[in-house]
């Protein structure tokens, strides 16, 4: 069965076709992943999921429900959850403080309860606060949980906003260039976390990624774009050797 | 140096961080109750000063130093809340109704204003909050049947279930009082999810957004809140200054409260404080210099026998005399502390308190930032 649906996408800036008529749907537990040229759409199809831009033609469904007209707030209360290509954490409060704010849609207080600190509050934080500890126990970011963004290394940025997203307790995972940055060891490691997350967390995770190596290791299926169109899908096997999407990588 | 054992996930949220941390605070609040009784008078005057000033650093360190909006435009709030107050007050109403019925009205206008805010950041939101308070200003010198314009509007003093604050001292205590109120609800904002919300707007609004932080109600609520303290601080403010005139508020306050956020240490609390008590002790401070550096200089002169020095003291008496000094000293110290010290009085603070902490370890790099080019694009 399908978790999220994508049905004739399309946007245009301008004149600019980013995304014409891209359509695929993602199933439940799997890794889906999108390849493609700079400029092909990738990131523009993630903005349109998470309802940063608003598509100018096609349709979204995700569990069932149409989303292509919530409003980008109300996405992570769905159960979408995302990362940035270039990394927007929250850089002068704590990692813990970061993760925390992803609980942010499973909020229940009013503000004049939480102006007083009510106990109802002072329990909420509480349980936040071990749905958030499980997650730096996953990711074995324990060390760093009192560090301010700004003193930490790329590459541990890089997994505090992959734990960021996990936080909210998505269905779906949107990774946007998870290895954009990292070092092998460091994509090793992000591939063993992705797999983890697919098998032992049972998270459809949906990705653009560059890196051939963590594509083929770790995708169900991948989608290759060009032009803001589809040129193949199918496992990554299949993708890879498909002569429109060599045409597109390597011209002629 | 100290290690903090955690042991609950209570420890995190606690008011205080620790025994040590709360005996220090209770320490520092007996000193603070005590000080009516150890100086003069009008001193006990001139520190309400630093509780009102610290109402209204409170007020700006949420929006600008938690929420990333910049506001030219504080003094309106100000002058809202106390113009409100004293008007309540002359049509006879309780002193508690006033008080309440002012920080209503001034929230609510924080809330207004705090719309626009929603598309608009940085150098705009300053221009058009700026553009706020000189409509405001114009208000309460042409709306002469509420605020008597420029005739001015006499304030009396602070009568609460009929006990008389008509003494410095017990006005002392009064402020004090709402002073603590005030830390206390902002901290309490600050460790749940509205605060945190906050703060992610001011980091990444795009990735606030994203987790489900709906940025127009938590910018208005931040808007508000910070009016609202405002407006507090505006009541207290109308009773100590006793007169209120429409060229009170000025865009000249405004600047002054975003020194004070400044200079205390944007992003903390104690920031606010620190920069209150700089902002508000300092015109005393002067005044003491400008009256005491002649007369000492010229005694030390006749003692030691070197006319010199008299006449050293004399100019530097004239020097700080003259008008304008004082907001050239201000300006100087904003520039001072800009270019040493950013993180301003608390991040000083910071630093003296781990230098003893580890002494002798300490480090000059724990505070040094690497440099980072990793901003991204913005969506818009």
């Amino acid at each position: 069965m399908s978790l999220f649906t994508a049905e004739n996408l399309s946007v245009s800036f301008g004149g600019i076709r980013a995304v014409d008529g891209v359509s695929f749907d993602v199933d439940n537990g799997e890794v889906f992943t999108i390849i493609g040229p700079n400029g092909a759409g990738k990131t523009t199809i993630f903005n349109l999921v998470s309802r940063i831009y608003n598509p100018t033609g096609g349709r979204l469904m995700f569990d069932g429900a149409d989303i292509t007209a919530v409003a980008p707030h109300k996405i992570a209360a769905l159960g979408i959850a995302r990362t940035f290509q270039n990394i927007e954490l929250f850089e002068h409060a704590t990692l813990l403080q970061n993760l925390l704010l992803a609980r942010h849609a499973h909020k229940r207080s009013g503000f004049f309860s939480e102006l007083l600190f009510l106990p109802s509050v002072r329990r909420m934080e509480i349980e936040h606060r071990a749905a958030v500890e499980h997650v730096i126990d996953f990711l074995d970011l324990q060390q760093y949980r009192d560090s301010l963004i700004v003193n930490l290394p790329y590459g541990v940025r890089k997994v505090t906003e992959l734990a960021r997203a996990l936080c909210t307790n998505p269905k779906l995972l949107l990774l946007d260039e998870p290895s954009s940055g990292l070092n092998v060891e460091e994509t090793e490691d992000m591939a063993f976390w992705i797999q983890d997350i697919k098998t032992v967390l049972g998270i459809t995770v949906l990705m653009v990624e560059h890196d051939m190596t963590l594509v083929s290791a770790v995708s169900d299926r991948v989608l290759a774009l060009n032009y803001g169109k589809p040129l193949a899908i199918g496992t990554p096997r299949q993708v890879q050797n498909h002569p429109d999407v060599a045409r597109a990588y390597l011209g002629g | 140096m100290r290690f903090l054992f955690k042991t609950s996930y209570e420890q995190d949220i606690r008011l205080f961080r620790d025994r040590t941390d709360a005996f220090w605070y209770g320490l520092l609040a007996l000193l603070v109750l005590a000080l009516p009784f150890a100086i003069d008078e009008y001193y006990v005057g001139e520190t309400s000063w630093v509780f009102i000033y610290a109402l209204c650093g409170l007020s700006l360190m949420v929006l600008v130093g938690y929420t990333g909006l910049v506001s030219l435009g504080h003094a309106a709030f100000l002058g809202i809340g106390a113009y409100a107050h004293a008007y309540f007050l002359q049509l006879g109403l309780p002193w508690v109704i006033s008080m309440v019925l002012a920080v209503a009205i001034t929230t609510a206008a924080g809330f207004v204003v705090g719309l626009p805010a929603l598309r608009m950041t940085g150098i705009y939101l300053a221009i058009a909050t700026l553009a706020f308070a000189v409509i405001i200003q114009e208000v309460f010198s042409r709306w002469e049947s509420v605020t008597h314009g420029f005739a001015g509007m006499p304030v009396g003093k602070p009568i609460i279930f009929g006990i008389s604050f008509d003494d410095d001292r017990s006005f002392y205590y009064l402020c004090l009082f709402f002073l603590l109120i005030a830390l206390w609800l902002t901290r309490n904002l600050l460790r749940a999810p509205t605060g945190r919300a906050w703060i992610a707007i001011r980091d990444s609004e795009i990735a606030a957004q994203s987790m489900g932080v709906y940025l127009a109600i938590y910018k208005s609520f931040s808007f508000a809140y910070s009016a609202g303290l405002m407006g507090l601080a505006g009541a207290l403010f109308a009773h100590k200054i006793a007169y209120l005139a429409p060229d009170i508020f000025t865009i000249l306050l405004s600047i002054q409260f975003l020194l004070l956020v400044i200079v205390g240490g944007l992003g903390s609390l104690h920031g606010a404080v620190f920069g209150a008590i700089f902002v508000a002790l300092l015109p005393p401070l002067i005044a003491i210099l400008r009256d005491s550096i002649p007369d000492s200089l010229a005694s030390f002169a006749a003692a030691t026998g070197i006319p010199p020095i008299g006449s050293l003291g004399a100019a530097i008496g004239a020097f700080l005399a003259k008008p304008g000094v004082e907001a050239g000293i201000f300006g100087l110290i904003l520039v001072l502390v800009i270019l040493l010290e950013p993180l301003g009085i608390y991040g000083r603070w910071l630093k003296i308190k781990l230098f003893f902490s580890t002494f002798p370890m300490y480090k000059k790099a724990t505070f040094k930032r690497q440099k980072s080019y990793m901003r991204s694009e913005r969506l818009r």
